[in-house]
């Protein structure tokens, strides 16, 4: 009866584990984003490290389905209503060398294959290509690093949506406007640096997060077997937008990466001819504003606020500010540089000529500031080259 | 020994502890570099020149070093490397040239931070001659060609056969010290300047 | 512990104190605000704890709320930062910190045969320092710019060049705490070393002194530390210097170093004096004594040793060399040895025990289960190339709150109920404390379980807002945390009906199986009590 009744007790403390253990298996067979689970992911390594989880987690449960049981059984048969007298013993030298030496051999079990999927994890060596991963307030840019190829890569979330004006999408909050694309089955090479503070450069699917330090540089890889499209997100709080700069890496079997390569650097050179054709170009006050416009509201509202007036105390007013209204050549400067020392950062790379020359003239007219001043490309550009 | 005399013997000897432990928690900082400059953990470089001599070369390996140039928020200048990845012999002095412009109209004083990865082949980075090691003026408009000299050590383990340099200009004219009264030796005239 | 309470002498404190005119219990609020008393410093910390409990509760109370839905409902993110900040702050520093510091006070002299600390003005300033450090705190809340926004590990550069002016404030503050948690440290250490009644050796003392002596010795070990680190934040802010900034020669890695060389041994003082506790709790409800009270000394020690070799496993992804992570990992790993042995050693108390289960012991059942939880999952995150897939996800959270709310809290709730009739005299109401118990196991797993899935399925922490697949988890977690936050007030209203002294008399015993000095004077507890030491065979 006494049996019966510990087997019981086991039986019960057992069966939430059952239970979850097939929820677990349940999802990794269905190979979708699991809502309760790591995902093997796309690489070699994301698979070791999702069956190293599996095997820590079946050992976990197994110590607590063990300890939590003789606790539970105990609880039922030494109770005081049930009769229970308490024994006498505190001690007991061969069950305490016991409880001491097996879970140190338990750990030497673990120890062994995460020591191994750490050093296939931390080599870097012997890398097909190399991007150059830099993280900023709130954003990525890659660079391909045998290429002209580089770009910023933002949230593509409407802002509506996070207000709940509009209905929110599937990939809410996890989507860009340009995401990083790597082929398959080469070794991708990744170098993760910030232009401000510390961030973190994370895809579950690769199994790679690596912290993204100012200053400093950092390196992983991964070598996705898969074609696909993996979704990751910042994975260090890095001020007030850490949870709207995703990390989408889309994965294409090589010959659609190349030609995706060459279609990219063709639109560099396009650019950058555009830029030249720019310099001569008059855009009209018209025109200026309304592309100001849209590039304030994507670029610089988040911080400065759609109605200029910044945030008391941590981003100065726009509206009424000297830059604005008086120092054209400065506030030229300041969007094209940033100001070191604080969060304004430089747009130089990020925003064209005639983006900066639109959004510049947009500050100095709008909210009231009516300066009436015009800026155009070309005037960037003198700015920018020191003339 | 009467009850208060033996409670603050211990009093004092504990706030000793805690003292220490203050002195100690900064003390890390040099700590932490020496412990740094020993396994090259954070990948930094040295900050001074090391001395070329009787390295022996090995022509049986070749290492890749590969340059990043960066430039921090707020820092204007135009900055790239000339060449973006070198193959070397280890204990072969190499001389690679960096570009760079102030297209600001101020003149503006710049500190290189290098970083390496991986870490611990920063240790094996020895540069004989190297702008990071000064702040480096430069004239509003002018720009300069700066040349970084290094050999990387043949106890390089041989597992590393690429690494990567990564050099952040930050600009640091507002600490600078009084010996940017002298011109920067590697600026091309300011005449040359622009375009 | 041996039979080692047989008092041969007892205090006189039996019968002598009514007409004894030390016992002129001063009234108001000058009482309160000038004791000198360990039992009243301790009533004013547990009450202080309390209070900043309901306050960092409310303010978790914001974050769940704004977490309710995918979107923002209610807060702005920069705003929701200072809360998750703060949050932390408080639970750390105002909550569990003077909770245990409190118990020390009000048990430690007892325990051993005291008449009070051995510095008692010292003992005053400690308390009366800490309402003023978060008076400090929470009014930086009301600056423009808002108060600290990032997060209590506060890294650098966020927290020098891309903070607001409030860093001053909490600098200041955590100064302050600091100090008084170092002041208080010192007083307990001294206190044991040099008051222990004749005859109470050192293998002798009750585990909650034992585990509280050690963690003193952590405190003074690692709280100049944090000083030191968070001095650097300052400078570096405000005065120039370079610590943490790349661009004058600094390493923002290396506020990581020695932050987390203060932060690792941090969450162990946050445990111990659990232990402890749970160490007093258990015998007695077993009616047995503590099985391997030797080894629970030297588990108790290793664990404080082992906590200053391990502070980088908080920072795996941080990109350290291979070797460094490897002896991390193990020595991580090696600390869940005398944790282990631990838990078994209470099992084994209870193994053939005669048990009942009053509130103290449900409390401590609770622990010992969910404190498990917690301490299994941190063997998960130790494991580094796993923890790149946790680190500062959800998984995380789950972790620290299972180990700090269903195991520092609960053994704080634990020890609240076991010596609450002692301090009052009276037994406290057993209905409202069933309903507090349920009330709280229930909605404190409903609330912080399910964060392990949202963690692994890849939600990341610190986040205002989340991406849909984690919508149905949070809604679940955020209602727990609602339920949890109410149960508390069952609390309350049961400690201001303690406080009342409604109830029924105890004995001086309370409970049967009880054994320790405490309990050989009556109940309430006389405001002096071992004015003439006992002597303990």
């Amino acid at each position: 009866m006494k049996q019966l009744t510990n087997v019981i007790a086991k039986g019960a403390a057992a069966f939430p584990f059952l239970l979850f253990s097939h929820f677990l298996y349940a999802q990794e067979a269905a190979e979708e984003v699991s809502s309760l689970n790591l995902r093997r992911g796309a690489t070699d390594i994301s698979g070791q490290v999702y069956d190293l989880h599996m095997l820590m987690f079946f050992i976990c449960v197994g110590i607590a389905v063990v300890v939590f049981g003789v606790m539970f059984a105990s609880m039922y048969l030494h109770r005081k209503s049930r009769g229970a007298k308490p024994a006498n013993f505190h001690e007991n030298v061969k069950v305490e060398i016991a409880w001491t030496v097996v879970p140190f051999l338990i750990l030497i079990f673990m120890a062994v294959p995460a020591a191994n999927t750490l050093i296939a994890m931390e080599d870097v060596s012997e890398a097909d290509m190399t991007v150059l991963v830099t993280g900023s307030q709130w954003k990525w840019h890659y660079k391909y690093m045998d290429s002209d190829v580089e770009y910023y890569s933002l949230l593509a979330t409407q802002r509506e949506q996070i207000e709940n004006k509009f209905e929110k999408t599937d990939n809410y909050l996890l989507e860009v406007d340009r995401p990083l694309v790597i082929p398959t089955g080469q070794k991708v090479r990744f170098l993760i640096t910030s232009d401000d503070v510390i961030h973190s450069w994370w895809v579950p699917d690769f199994a790679v997060k690596k912290d993204a330090n100012p200053g400093f540089i950092n390196e992983a890889w991964a070598k996705v077997n898969e074609p696909g499209i993996y979704r990751g997100q910042c994975a260090e709080l890095c001020g007030k937008d850490h949870g709207y700069m995703p990390v989408v890496v889309i994965a294409k079997e090589p010959a659609a990466f190349e030609a995706w390569m060459s279609e990219q650097e063709d639109i560099v050179r396009q650019a950058k001819e555009e830029e030249q054709r720019l310099l001569s170009m008059n855009m009209s006050m018209d025109e200026l504003m309304k592309e100001g416009e849209r590039v304030y509201n994507a670029t610089c509202a988040a911080c400065h606020m759609p109605n200029g007036e910044g945030l008391p105390g941590v981003f100065p007013a726009l509206k009424g500010s000297k830059l604005a209204l008086e120092d054209q050549k400065g506030h030229i400067e300041i969007v094209l540089h940033g100001k070191s020392g604080t969060a304004m950062q430089a747009f130089n790379k990020m925003l064209s000529l005639k983006e900066i020359a639109a959004v510049v003239t947009y500050e100095r007219n709008a909210w009231g500031n009516n300066t009436g001043d015009m800026v155009q490309a070309k005037d960037v550009n003198d700015v920018a080259m020191g003339n | 020994m009467s009850q208060a005399n033996a409670n603050n013997k211990m009093v004092l000897k504990l706030v000793a502890i805690v003292i220490g432990m203050f002195g100690f928690g900064f003390a890390l900082v040099p700590l932490y570099d020496v412990f740094c400059d020993v396994t090259g953990i954070n990948g930094k470089t040295e900050n001074s020149a090391a001395v070329y001599q009787s390295v022996e070369i090995d022509e049986s390996r070749e290492v890749t070093v590969e340059f990043i140039t960066r430039t921090n928020t707020g820092m204007p200048w135009e900055f790239r490397a000339e060449t973006q990845r070198v193959k070397v012999h280890p204990g072969e002095l190499n001389t690679v040239s960096f570009y760079v412009r102030n297209p600001a109209s101020s003149n503006i004083v710049a500190q290189a931070i290098p970083s390496v990865s991986p870490g611990t082949a920063a240790l094996y980075l020895n540069k004989t001659e190297c702008f990071c090691f000064n702040q480096q003026p430069l004239d509003a408009g002018s720009e300069a060609y700066m040349p970084m000299q290094f050999y990387v050590d043949p106890q390089l383990p041989k597992e590393i056969t690429y690494f990567t340099l990564q050099y952040t200009l930050y600009d640091v004219t507002a600490r600078a010290s009084d010996l940017t009264t002298k011109p920067n030796p590697f600026m091309v005239s300011g005449a040359e300047s622009g375009k | 512990m041996s039979k080692a309470t047989e008092v041969i002498s007892p205090d006189s404190s039996v019968h002598h104190d009514e007409h004894d005119h030390h016992d002129h219990i001063p009234k108001g609020i000058t009482r309160w605000l000038f004791t000198t008393n360990h039992k009243d410093i301790g009533t004013l910390y547990l009450w202080f704890a309390f209070i900043m409990f309901l306050v960092g509760g409310a303010m978790a109370m914001v974050i769940r709320a704004e977490l309710f839905q995918p979107g923002l409902q209610i807060v702005e993110p920069n705003f929701f930062n200072q809360m998750t900040t703060v949050h932390g702050l408080i639970m750390v520093f105002g909550a569990v910190m003077p909770a245990f510091t409190g118990l020390a006070n009000w048990l430690v002299p007892m325990m051993i045969g005291a008449p009070d600390m051995a510095l008692p003005r010292m003992n005053n300033w400690s308390f009366w320092i800490l309402p003023g450090a978060f008076l400090i705190l929470l009014s930086s809340l009301f600056m423009e710019g808002g108060g600290p926004a990032f997060g209590w590990t506060f890294y650098a550069p966020l927290s020098t060049t891309y903070s607001g002016d409030s860093t001053a404030l909490f600098v200041f503050s955590v100064h302050i705490m600091g100090i008084s948690s170092i002041m208080g440290a010192i007083n307990v250490i001294v206190t044991i070393f040099n008051m222990r009644a004749p005859g109470m050796t050192w293998m002798k003392m009750p585990l909650f002194v034992w585990t509280w002596l050690i963690t003193a010795f952590l405190l003074i070990a690692v709280m100049p530390v944090l000083a030191g680190a968070v001095t650097m934040v300052l400078t570096d802010k405000f005065f120039g210097t370079s610590f943490f900034d790349a661009a004058g020669g600094g390493d923002p890695v290396m506020f990581q170093h020695i932050f987390w060389f203060f932060g690792h041994p941090e969450v162990y003082i946050m445990i111990l004096p659990a232990f402890g506790i749970i160490s007093q709790i258990v015998p007695t409800f077993s009616r047995k004594k503590l099985f391997g009270y030797a080894s629970m000394v030297y588990a108790t020690a290793s664990i404080a040793l082992l906590s200053f070799v391990v502070w980088a496993h908080h920072m795996f992804t941080t990109g350290m060399p291979v070797y460094m992570e490897m002896f991390f990992m193990f020595a991580t790993m090696l600390i869940s040895v005398p944790t282990g042995v631990k838990v078994f050693n209470w099992v084994a108390t209870m193994w053939r025990g005669s048990l009942t289960f009053e509130m103290p012991m449900m409390f401590a059942i609770a622990f010992i289960v969910l404190f498990t939880i917690g301490g299994l999952s941190g063997l998960m995150l130790a494991i580094t190339p796993v923890d790149f897939q946790y680190h500062d996800t959800y998984f995380v959270v789950a972790h620290f709150h299972y180990v700090l709310v269903t195991g520092a809290v609960f053994s704080i709730m634990a020890a609240v109920y076991y010596w609450l009739p002692k301090w009052t005299g009276k037994m406290y109401d057993t209905a409202l404390a069933k309903w507090h118990f349920w009330c709280s196991l229930v909605s404190v797993n409903v609330l912080f379980f399910p964060m392990h899935f949202v963690g692994l399925a890849g939600m990341p922490r610190r986040i205002p807002d989340y991406a849909l697949q984690f919508a149905d988890f949070n809604k679940w977690i955020s209602l727990g945390g609602f339920a949890f936050g109410l149960s508390q007030l069952i609390f309350l209203a049961l400690l201001i009906k303690a406080c009342r002294k409604q109830g029924e008399p105890v004995s001086a015993q309370v409970w049967d199986g009880a054994e320790g000095l405490e309990w050989e004077i009556p109940s309430p507890a006389p405001y002096h009590t071992f004015d003439t030491p006992p002597v303990v065979k």
